[in-house]
């Protein structure tokens, strides 16, 4: 079986970004990017899948592809996937900003080339936070999705997935090829190894464009404006538990 | 212009989160239609028609929308887009699911995380854990929303709308619903309460977790929450966990206890009305949004809370 995982560069999670002081966006410039931790989380995921572990048995998977659609540093991203274990990468280069809709595009392209059997996303990337490539892609492919993932069984054409939704678990069985997109409980990523990371660099990147796939990034939505969340008011600190009761009474919360 | 919306409920009634997504619909300046997809669900569709602004209620019915997957609501919701300008679907796990499906079948970029309607085409919504606020314009002919309900307010139940049946999706579908867990529990959704008491990694187990938090959200009528690292170390269930990556919450009063306010956490609580923080750190970062902090263990300060409380009458 062989396992397509999409990695998305994004902000460091440690890192707060500024906004422009003229509001025309969000300064990222000399800030340090990442590999997006659910993605992370998937290609730990589809590793395991081809290592056994997990639950997985060993050979569950016979390759693990990763790809990205960014920026030429994204191939940095894809290192850190090919560092975890997966075989190698595709790298399709778009400078500016591409939505989830043209992304989910560009990889149904790449699916249609590559012809994997399951493709686990992260759930969201931590920038955007729009949850939304995973769920739109196995629309426009006209497959099955399992988002929210914290635990996938496989068994010969299907997929037993829990998935995290509000109250609790549900558990539901997708045929193959599925979509799957993780939560943070499916699994606890490795630190890459030294010398996984010097194999990683000697793995083969791919370099597409869009046009190669047909898609046109530009976006469908504009941002007219940018700015800084509102403030809470400093608050004050309360010696004792008295004092915090009163204060509480006096604001009406109890 | 007309908006459908589509309602979060339990077969039974609707949840809060359905009047707030009218607000949101409202806001639009459309006619507001509600989408009640599920299982016998008469009782959800005759609650949304009395949603304060509703035009009328679309009811499906049937055992492929029982459990609200994805795939049926995509092939219900679809071709009902023929008769809406926009379709809006409150943030919950069934929500974020299924609307980008319709979005890409519609192919619609949609909006996701909506705090704010400035009118028809133009919305606001967090970006990067909350940390930036964008105006975002969007001119496409039809519009798929993602609404995050907590930033609403609920609209009223003085309403009178008609119901009118619509067919429910035949399948098959390629995905298949097996069991599920769901937490029972008498307090309220964390994602509706008034008052929230939620835990962290100080908690240090599962039992001290439940023995020291539950008394106090029961005195005070509160929900339950966690952070994400108490809930990884297993002290609490997984829809617990409050944050970017979590539930977003707005109650009138957030207690976080033993919680150290990571850019995450806050996200999803820090447009809570009123927040109080206990932690033994008097450095930790929820200090700088709550409005009462309390610097001490939480294992002498929640029960000397519990005791004031008490005294207090409360
Ligand atoms: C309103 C709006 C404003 C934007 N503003 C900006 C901006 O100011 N600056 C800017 O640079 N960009 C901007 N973008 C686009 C941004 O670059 C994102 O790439 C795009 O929105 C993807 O959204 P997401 O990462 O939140 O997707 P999600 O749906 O949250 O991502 C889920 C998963 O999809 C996969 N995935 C997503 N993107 C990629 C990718 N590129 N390559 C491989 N896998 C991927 C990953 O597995 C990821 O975990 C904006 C987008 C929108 C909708
Ligand atoms: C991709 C990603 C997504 C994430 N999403 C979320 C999310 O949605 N929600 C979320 O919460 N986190 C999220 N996180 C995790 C977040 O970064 C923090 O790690 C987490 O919130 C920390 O939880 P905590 O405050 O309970 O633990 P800690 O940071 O360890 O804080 C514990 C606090 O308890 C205090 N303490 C210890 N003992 C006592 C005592 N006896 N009495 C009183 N106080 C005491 C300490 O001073 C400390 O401040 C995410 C992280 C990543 C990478």
């Amino acid at each position: 079986m062989k396992v397509l995982v999409p990695v998305k560069r994004v902000l460091d999670y440690n890192l707060k970004v500024r906004v422009k002081p003229d509001g025309s966006g969000v300064d990222l410039s000399n800030l340090k990017m990442s590999i997006n931790p659910f993605c992370e989380i998937a290609i730990e995921e589809a590793v395991r899948m081809k290592e056994g572990g997990g639950g997985h048995a060993k050979d569950s998977a016979t390759e693990v592809v990763a790809v990205s659609i960014g920026p030429e540093q994204a191939q940095e991203t894809l290192r850190n996937a090919l560092a975890i274990g997966a075989d190698r990468g595709i790298l399709v280069k778009a400078d500016g900003e591409v939505e989830p809709l043209a992304v989910a595009k560009i990889l149904k392209g790449v699916i249609e080339a590559e012809k994997p059997d399951l493709v686990i996303l992260g759930k969201q990337a931590i920038d955007d936070d729009n949850n939304a490539t995973a769920q739109m892609l196995a629309a426009l492919l006209d497959w099955p999705q399992a988002t929210f993932a914290s635990k996938v069984v496989l068994a010969g054409n299907k997929a037993t997935v829990t998935r995290e939704v509000d109250g609790g678990l549900q558990t539901i069985d997708v045929d193959l090829p599925a979509i799957i997109s993780t939560d943070l409980r499916l699994n606890e990523p490795r630190y890459a190894s030294l010398p996984n990371i010097m194999k990683a660099k000697k793995k083969p990147i791919d370099a597409k464009t869009p046009a190669d796939y047909g898609v046109d990034t530009a976006p469908r939505l504009k941002v007219t404006k940018t700015a800084e969340p509102g403030k809470r008011q400093a608050g004050i600190k309360v010696k004792t538990t008295a004092e915090l009761v009163g204060k509480l009474k006096e604001a009406g919360v109890i | 212009m007309a908006v459908l919306v589509v309602a979060e409920h339990d077969n039974a009634s609707v949840k809060d989160a359905t009047n707030k997504v009218v607000t949101a619909a409202t806001a639009m300046g459309a006619d507001v239609d509600v989408l009640v997809a599920g299982s016998n669900a008469g009782g959800a569709a005759a609650a949304a028609a009395k949603i304060d602004g509703v035009r009328k209620v679309l009811h499906a019915d049937g055992a492929t929308l029982a459990k609200q997957m994805a795939e049926p609501l995509e092939a219900l919701i679809v071709p009902l887009m023929s008769g809406y300008d926009a379709v809006l679907f409150p943030a919950s796990t069934t929500g974020k699911n299924a609307a980008p499906r319709v979005a890409a079948k519609l192919d619609v970029m949609q909006v996701s995380g909506v705090i704010g309607i400035e009118g028809a085409d133009t919305f606001v919504r967090p970006i990067y854990a909350g940390n930036a606020i964008i105006t975002v314009q969007d001119s496409q002919p039809k519009k798929v929303l993602v609404v995050q309900p907590t930033a609403f307010k609920a609209a009223g139940n003085g309403g009178s709308a008609s119901v009118e049946a619509t067919a429910a999706p035949a399948g098959p579908f390629k995905s298949a619903f097996v069991s599920e867990e769901m937490a029972k529990s008498d307090r309220p959704e964390l994602t509706a309460a008034k008052r929230i008491v939620s835990g962290g990694r100080a908690l240090g187990s599962s039992e001290e977790f439940h023995k020291v938090l539950e008394p106090l959200a029961d005195k005070l009528g509160a929900a339950v929450g966690a952070s994400r690292a108490a809930v990884d170390a297993g002290y609490a269930p997984n829809d617990y966990q409050v944050g970017q990556t979590g539930k977003v919450v707005a109650p009138e009063l957030y207690v976080a206890i033993g919680i150290s306010g990571a850019i995450q956490h806050l996200a999803g609580m820090k447009d809570s009305k009123v927040i109080v923080a206990i932690n033994k750190d008097e450095d930790a970062p929820i200090f700088q949004v709550a409005d009462y902090g309390l610097v001490a263990d939480y294992k002498t300060a929640v029960p000397e809370l519990m005791d004031e409380l008490g005294k207090a009458g409360v």
